[in-house]
């Protein structure tokens, strides 16, 4: 069994922000991750950080931004904490060596994002994230933090008591990839989950394959709710044919959106007559979707984003990556032609609930990043706020993991009693877990247990039993063929447009891949790499998901930032003000609503309707 | 196990550079080119032994070290339904979830930034997710990278790549300025100078492709400098760093085991001009060492 003070499970941004923080706190942190820190998918971002560093910017403004493109359903204490502590982390950054883009004084370039009143994007070209990761994991080399790269995080070691925020998380349980070798990992002060996003939940997404949500998914099933799961971001540029992303940048520095007949819709149609191209990104989706569907749309499919107009020294400058992307993966030169877009899934609003230091309600269990809710994005994520969230919660994750007190947080998490129930959703099938109270269906490790390294030793072995039962299987389906079926059904029933018809078909399409599951087997039998044992598990997180995403988005019957109800054309602020919390109480999802805090620090954010 | 794979007789069947476009054309070019002639052309071609109509062959290199029959090296055979903008990724994964989920690989971000999926395509370095096979010749083929050790079919042990690039000190070591909110001011010029060595994503063509890495396990190879350099070259860092960057480059498995053979920077995806770098540190070794004489 390893032991350290902290684990992070996970080394993208947040994880590794959180790594360093708890390093800096004097704590002996080592990370986890199933790749290595440099193949994580916040390389993957583009556009930018926002971060009010510049006069005639400040956080509050930031804050007020960020609060209406969440549509009202942000927390205002985990707003402002971005918003406040963004321009020292970036700048943070910076003194790390990060390579930002630079304005002719020497200082780092910012530029103008959807839906904020200030142009506070700090950039390093289109390749930003690349950069932050780079960047935070040369700082990870140099304090020798210890990272164990291509470890397979497959289990969380947390008590089980009947009530979840009695449970106690002791450590994880990991598989080496490489060799097969199931260990226990014990963490004597704190776990902190930083498993980033779940975009393989759907087929056509900018998210990497190895995005499968494993830590929202383990924490879920180990008794942490999941908070506002239907808020899931589709930007509105992605590639068609693979879903890559053409970054907000493009129309930050002021591309152009056309429909099939040349009209620049965004204004000739009267989506968005103030912002245009630069509205929010549910606001644009649906309107190139609506274009679509309009028959104003190229081959039936797509728009084209245009940035010819830009000049190739702006768009060398700037947004040279797109070039490439474009390029390699549609055929497209942007310099001459315009691009194809149509929106993919990009981002998961909701996850883990978490407090606003990062902690869950599982006491030793944290989360940062996209696994986790805040919430600061509320019902809509504003571009340039997700690498903000990773460094800002990140670092205060770690901190607070390695035991820094961060005085009382004003989000609550766990479930209360005053909190509302929801008991009469009509679900077409059954959902939660095919036999309730199987092993799966509690958290692991039991609660008479005395000491940590017996809860984690239990979900060792737990774990081991699962895995050679994997193995030892020889016939039966396949991972891969759930996967596929899987995903289609939440591209066709739980997209951009959503209805109660469509989220019905979509839980009884999850049902059938769940009970199928029952049967998967791993074709492999080999304990080196074995990349096919590792998908199977995942799939299984991913069934969880994409039930949790569904049962939210049939449960919510308004139409709220990201989510869009065919029969539910407004927001409904008088019912809706609300987070939906899913837990897994003995293996049924439980749905309940917690209030959304308005609050601020100097001020209350007062709904209003949302224009741009 | 060594990772000298056996050189397979070249291929003999011709007819497949029919539908094979030559080469080293920018993917897009042929990307677009392809959906321009639509699906008539390849469904005109007939069969052809490597490429039969709408489909193509992808030869794959397998072993796995614990598996019986498959502990010796050998070859599989696929094939593959082409798809428009199909790359070499989206075949091996095509092959692998409908014919032999066993088959392995490393991928992930499918966008050419997460550097998982090196692959030797075709006799050549390679992402796999950036190389259409609209670009190949046929039957596709697909190894591992050359000139390290084989874990299992597709995939190599990275771990001497990581601690060639962990042995230059691959981190900023400026000092912060005064002030929580004061930025280091750096100069466009400087940003620009540094831009291409700082897009490295660790994917390990350039070390597979280098003959003297392959030859001297000590030497620290193009990615490793190109990440020196990214440093040294950052103004942001003070002049006496530089000197002591300078002292771990300068030395006999340092920047001078490079013969300049350029196979770095043609192999590598990002295209950062790797053999350019390791020759201007050259440079700046001499320049430093002209000092103190």
């Amino acid at each position: 069994m390893q032991e350290h003070d902290v684990l992070v499970v996970g080394a993208g941004g947040a994880g590794l922000r959180a790594a360093i923080a708890a390093h800096e706190e004097g704590a002996d942190v080592a990370l986890v991750t199933k790749l290595h820190p440099v193949r994580s998918h916040t390389g993957a971002a583009e556009g930018g950080i926002n971060a009010a560093l510049r006069e005639g910017d400040d956080w509050q403004l930031h804050a007020y931004d960020t609060m209406k493109g969440s549509d009202y359903l942000g927390d205002a204490p985990a707003i402002e904490t971005l918003a406040q502590d963004s321009p020292e982390e970036t700048i943070q950054l910076e003194h790390w060596g990060m390579p930002f883009s630079r304005e002719d004084d020497g200082t780092v370039s910012q530029r103008p994002f959807g839906g904020l009143s200030f142009a506070r994007t700090t950039y390093a070209g289109a390749e930003t994230g690349h950069h932050m990761l780079h960047t935070m994991y040369e700082q990870v080399v140099k304090r020798g933090i210890q990272v164990y790269d291509e470890w397979y995080v497959s289990q969380l070691a947390v008590t089980d008591d009947e009530d979840p925020s009695e449970r106690e998380c002791h450590g994880v349980v990991a598989y080496d990839i490489k060799t097969g070798q199931i260990e226990g990992f014990r963490a004597r002060n704190g776990v902190v989950l930083a498993t980033g996003g779940l975009g393989q939940v759907y087929d056509h997404t900018t998210n990497a394959v190895a995005n499968t949500g494993d830590g929202a998914a383990m924490a879920y099933r180990a008794g942490a709710p999941l908070e506002d799961m239907e808020f899931i971001q589709f930007h509105p540029t992605t590639l068609p044919s693979t879903g890559v992303l053409i970054s907000e940048g493009v129309r930050g520095e002021g591309g152009i959106l056309y429909n099939s007949e040349g009209e620049r819709f965004m204004f000739e149609h009267g989506y968005a007559n103030n912002a245009g191209e630069l509205a929010s990104r549910d606001v644009v989706s649906r309107a190139e979707l609506t274009e679509i569907n309009n028959g104003r749309g190229v081959n039936d499919e797509y728009v084209y984003l245009d940035m010819r107009h830009l000049g190739e020294e702006r768009i060398t400058d700037r947004l040279e990556n797109i070039l490439h992307l474009a390029r390699d993966f549609e055929g497209v030169d942007g310099l001459e032609e315009p691009m194809p877009v149509k929106p993919g899934q990009h981002y998961a609003m909701g996850g883990i609930e978490v407090d606003e230091h990062g902690q869950t309600c599982i006491d030793g269990l944290y989360a940062a990043g996209e696994c986790a809710c805040v919430s600061v994005h509320g019902s809509n994520r504003l571009g340039g706020n997700a690498l903000p969230e990773l460094i800002v919660f990140g670092a205060r994750a770690g901190r607070h993991a390695a035991g820094t007190d961060l005085g009382e947080p004003e989000i609550e998490t766990g479930r209360s009693e005053e909190f509302e129930r929801e008991d009469d959703l009509d679900t077409p099938v059954e959902p939660g877990a095919v036999e309730t109270g199987s092993e799966d269906a509690v958290a692991d490790g039991g609660a008479a247990v005395a000491s940590g390294e017996e809860v984690v030793r239990r979900a060792v072995e737990n774990e081991r039993t699962r895995v050679d039962r994997f193995l030892e299987k020889d016939e039966g389906v396949q991972q891969a063929e759930l996967r596929e079926k899987l995903q289609k059904s939440m591209t066709q029933n739980v997209n951009v447009f959503r209805n109660e018809e469509g989220l019905k078909q979509a839980l009884e399409d999850i049902r059938e891949v769940r009970e199928a599951y029952q049967d998967v087997y791993v074709a492999d039998p080999s304990r080196t790499f074995n990349t096919d044992l590792i998908q199977t598990i995942e799939m299984r997180n991913l069934i969880d998901l994409a039930e949790a995403i569904t049962l939210g988005a049939l449960a919510r019957d308004e139409f709220r930032g990201a989510h869009w109800r065919q029969e539910h054309q407004e927001r409904k602020d008088d019912e809706w003000l609300k987070h939906t919390m899913l837990a897994w109480n003995e293996g049924r999802p439980e749905l309940y609503y917690k209030p959304v805090i308005l609050e601020g620090e100097e001020k209350a954010y007062e709904p209003k309707e949302r224009s741009y | 196990m060594s990772t000298q794979i056996q050189e397979e007789p070249e291929e003999t069947e011709t007819e497949a550079t029919e539908v094979a476009p030559a080469e080293r054309e920018s993917p897009g070019d042929r990307r677009r080119a392809e959906r321009d002639a639509g699906r008539e052309r390849a469904a005109a071609t007939g069969p052809v032994g490597d490429v039969e109509g709408e489909s193509f062959r992808l030869k794959v290199f397998r072993y796995d070290p614990e598996v019986e029959g498959k502990m010796e090296p050998r070859f599989d055979d696929f094939r593959i339904p082409r798809e428009k903008g199909m790359t070499v990724l989206d075949a091996l994964i095509y092959a692998r979830d409908h014919y032999d989920t066993t088959l392995t690989f490393r991928h992930s971000c499918r966008q050419a930034v997460c550097g998982s999926d090196a692959l030797f395509i075709n006799g050549r370095q390679r992402l796999g997710c950036q190389t259409q096979i609209s670009d190949l010749d046929h039957p596709v083929r697909v190894e591992p990278l050359p000139h390290q050790d084989v874990v299992k079919d597709l995939v190599v042990d990275m771990e001497h790549f990581y601690d060639q690039m962990h042995a230059v000190e691959p981190f900023f070591q400026g000092d912060a300025p005064e002030g929580e909110l004061e930025e280091q001011r750096q100069s466009r010029e400087n940003r620009e100078k540094i831009k291409m060595s700082t897009r490295c994503i660790w994917c390990g063509a350039c070390m597979s492709s280098c003959n003297i890495a392959a030859g001297d396990n000590q030497y620290l190879g193009p990615a490793a400098i190109n990440k020196a350099y990214r440093f040294a070259m950052d103004d942001r860092e003070e002049e006496d760093l530089k000197e002591h960057r300078m002292n771990v480059l300068d030395q006999e498995h340092g920047v001078w085991r490079c013969q300049t053979q350029f196979s770095c920077t043609n192999v590598c995806p990002k295209d950062i001009p790797l053999t350019e770098h390791i020759q201007e540190l050259k440079r700046e070794a001499v320049k430093q060492n002209l000092k103190f004489w």
